[in-house]
């Protein structure tokens, strides 16, 4: 009986196993390049690095692999899959120490896919065992710390230098500090000036139902244009603007750069804090809102004290979608000269430098996930009102 | 006092209350009895002007009521209803706090009314004070409903199917509880039922209303026995009347000098209990006490019965 609870087959974990030692075994665990932009030679794990650093990760993996397949208990899963991570990560590190001459900055080892598959199931393995031990949004937020912690530490530490994405970042390092900022002003700046005016909207449209129909109907309208093409047609409003108001030139607007950027991420903001706040208005009880009525509440004191603190949750879970959605699409908005890590990703492409690439998806991928997070541990905080 | 003069409703064409009037005792409770649709309801929240009346007016202790804000009038008069409405993100204490706190009471004072309540409800403060709403039974919620209403010691309590949503048993506990907090604070009770065992249990008088007009307003037994309009004797007419009617009269009633034997019976018991009890004991008789626990003379089957004959 006490044997069958600790194991039992785990087909989630049987798979991500499954993906893990194909990595493993069969795909190149880095790549090394003459220089940034040749073709390079893909390099197993044996060949990549010294035998003994080789059997540690081998080790490290079928450990979490058997974990992951039989083991019950999430603290073990979480254990041997965090710490075959922190194994992988610094063996691709030792790998470019090893494979690079000694003060040659042309060479570049780059993580292959078999290590960027491995990174990925394992990292799968430690989420999903985070999951189970449904830790409460202030441990959430801990663990999230915890890891940005140790990444960054890993990285001031110079344990990756000799990696291509961090030979990419030691080129880049002043632009990379300005376009992080400047990507999150864009994605936090439109969402700002979204929330003061979106939830009175919200608010607005919950009172006047004639009104809920018209402004939500024009804000899906919106919502369906690419991002691209609002880009395109704010372009040349914006550019006449210019033109005409020396004044709003001087304000800094014009038809390519920040202001575009901010406005069409503006109006991408607006459905889904407005549609929440309708939504999230709706739900609360109308017996809850008769008694306040009945007990002398204003109007105001209720929204204020009722509605809104009830309608919370839900209005944070479409700031929640608003921020996750501006952080990925801000990416986009260096095409039209905004900044951003997105530059980073545009001049990669063009310069088929896929290193370069990484510096602005990377970072762009973390942004999103920890302000997803973020809000969801403040939302589960604020609830007070679940069961 | 309350007095409701002339006090009509309109929506549309439909007449929803029609030139109502009535006049409602202090320290009294007063049902409001009818079927769904009747304008009960609607009569209700004319007097805390959840609804603006049409015409008429509702003056309370001489002064009219549509002579203030309606917020500033809603906070002195207590309102509770069926599905309670509790605040779900807020605690029983800060629930039950609502009124002082709109009305800036002192902390001190607020958190003295709060667990005078809740003990008075019959929940222990240090148990339920920091509670949620959806930790508490529907019995539970339902008093906290009650007490928060009762929080700026109000002295109209307006209660709109309070008890509707509570399955029997609690019922009769939260109608219980109901007399004894009338009994305790002298609070002035509007209640509007569908239920008219509920009305005869709780009312000193009973308004019964169809379509809009009140038919007949008066105190139970006069309901019963001098029903005003075929709708009232009607809804009053059930086949245990005779025991309705015995039910709202005290023992001390049908007393009598005299002793019997047996375990004696309390003079403020209804004569139905005292019927059941004597017919449980098969004797003809018992003695009565008051409420000292003296003598006060004996009760006959005979003399019950015939208080329960229609006259």
């Amino acid at each position: 009986m006490n044997v069958s609870r600790r194991t039992k087959f785990d087909r989630l974990g049987a798979l991500l196993a499954l993906f893990a030692l194909i990595a493993l075994v069969f795909m190149p665990f880095v790549v090394a390049k003459a220089n940034r932009i040749v073709p390079g030679t893909s390099l197993g794990l044996l060949a990549a690095v010294p035998l003994s650093t080789a059997i540690g990760v081998i080790a490290a993996v079928l450990v979490a692999a058997c974990v992951a397949v039989i083991v019950a208990s999430p603290g073990l899963r979480l254990a041997s899959a965090t710490l075959a991570v922190v194994i992988v990560s610094l063996a691709v590190a030792a790998a470019g120490s090893a494979l690079t001459p000694l003060g040659n900055k042309v060479v570049r080892i780059a993580p292959g896919s078999g290590f960027w598959l491995l990174l990925c199931s394992l990292g799968l393995m430690a989420t999903d065992a985070i999951t189970r031990l449904r830790p409460g949004p202030l441990l959430r937020v801990v663990l999230l710390l915890a890891f940005v912690g140790i990444a960054l530490a890993a990285f001031a530490h110079g344990t990756f230098d000799h990696l291509s994405v961090m030979r990419e970042y030691a080129v880049n390092a002043t632009r990379f500090s300005h376009e992080i900022a400047q990507h999150l002003w864009l994605a936090l700046g439109s969402l700002g000036t979204a929330v003061v005016v979106a939830l009175p909207l919200g608010v607005l449209c919950h009172r006047v139902p004639r009104l809920r129909g018209a402004v939500l109907g024009t804000l899906n309208l919106i919502q369906t244009i690419p991002a691209i093409a609002l880009f395109g047609i704010l372009m040349a409003p914006l550019a006449a603007l210019a033109t005409a108001y020396p004044l709003a030139a001087a304000l800094g607007i014009r038809g390519i750069g920040t202001a575009p950027a901010i406005i069409a991420l503006f109006l991408y903001s607006l459905l889904p804090v407005v549609a929440n706040t309708v939504l999230g208005l709706r739900r609360v009880s109308p017996a809850a809102v008769e008694a306040a009525r009945g007990m002398g509440m204003t109007p105001a004191q209720i929204l204020k004290s009722i509605e809104l603190p009830l309608a919370l949750p839900v209005i944070l879970t479409g700031i929640r979608i608003v921020l996750v959605q501006n952080i990925g699409l801000v990416a986009i908005a260096a095409l039209i000269g905004a900044g951003g890590l997105g530059t980073f990703i545009f001049q990669g492409i063009g310069q088929t430098a896929i290193d370069l690439v990484l510096l602005g998806a990377v970072p762009t991928v973390t942004l999103a996930f920890s302000a997803a997070v973020l809000l969801d541990a403040l939302i589960e905080a604020m609830d007070r009102t679940r069961p | 006092m309350i007095s409701i003069e002339n006090l009509s409703k309109q929506y549309g064409t439909a007449r929803v209350v029609d030139d109502v009037s009535m006049t409602i005792d202090p320290h009294t409770i007063t049902v409001i009895v009818g079927t769904s649709g009747s304008g009960k309801s609607t009569l209700l929240r004319m007097i805390n002007r959840l609804v603006e009346p049409t015409s008429g007016r509702v003056l309370i202790d001489g002064a009219d009521t549509a002579g203030e804000p309606a917020h500033l009038l809603r906070r002195r008069i207590g309102y509770a209803i069926q599905s309670h409405g509790l605040f779900p993100h807020r605690t029983v204490a800060e629930n039950i706090a609502t009124v002082p706190e709109l009305l800036r009471w002192e902390r001190a004072r607020i958190r003295g009314r709060v667990e005078e309540l809740l003990t008075v409800f019959q929940l222990d403060p240090a148990t339920y004070a920091d509670k949620f709403p959806h930790q508490l039974s529907g019995g539970q919620q339902q008093r906290v409903g009650v007490a928060r209403a009762l929080a700026a010691e109000p002295n109209v309590l307006l209660m709109d199917e309070p008890f509707g949503a509570l399955d029997p048993i609690i019922r009769g506990k939260a109608q219980e509880d109901l007399l004894d907090i009338h009994r305790r604070y002298g609070t002035t009770v509007i209640l509007v039922t569908h239920d008219m065992d509920e009305a005869f249990r709780l009312g000193d008088r009973i308004a019964v209303m169809s379509a809009g007009k009140v038919l007949q307003y008066d105190r139970p037994a006069v309901l019963l026995t001098q029903p005003a309009d075929p709708f009232v004797a009607r809804m009053t007419g059930s086949a245990d009347r005779a025991l309705k009617l015995l039910s709202l009269t005290n023992v001390s009633e049908a007393a009598k000098p005299g002793t019997a034997p047996g375990p004696p019976i309390p003079e403020s018991a209804s004569l139905r209990d005292a019927l059941s009890e004597l017919m449980w004991r098969g004797t003809e008789s018992a003695g009565v006490i008051d409420a000292s626990g003296q003598p006060a003379g004996c009760v006959t089957i005979e003399a019950i019965l015939a208080h329960g004959r229609a006259h």
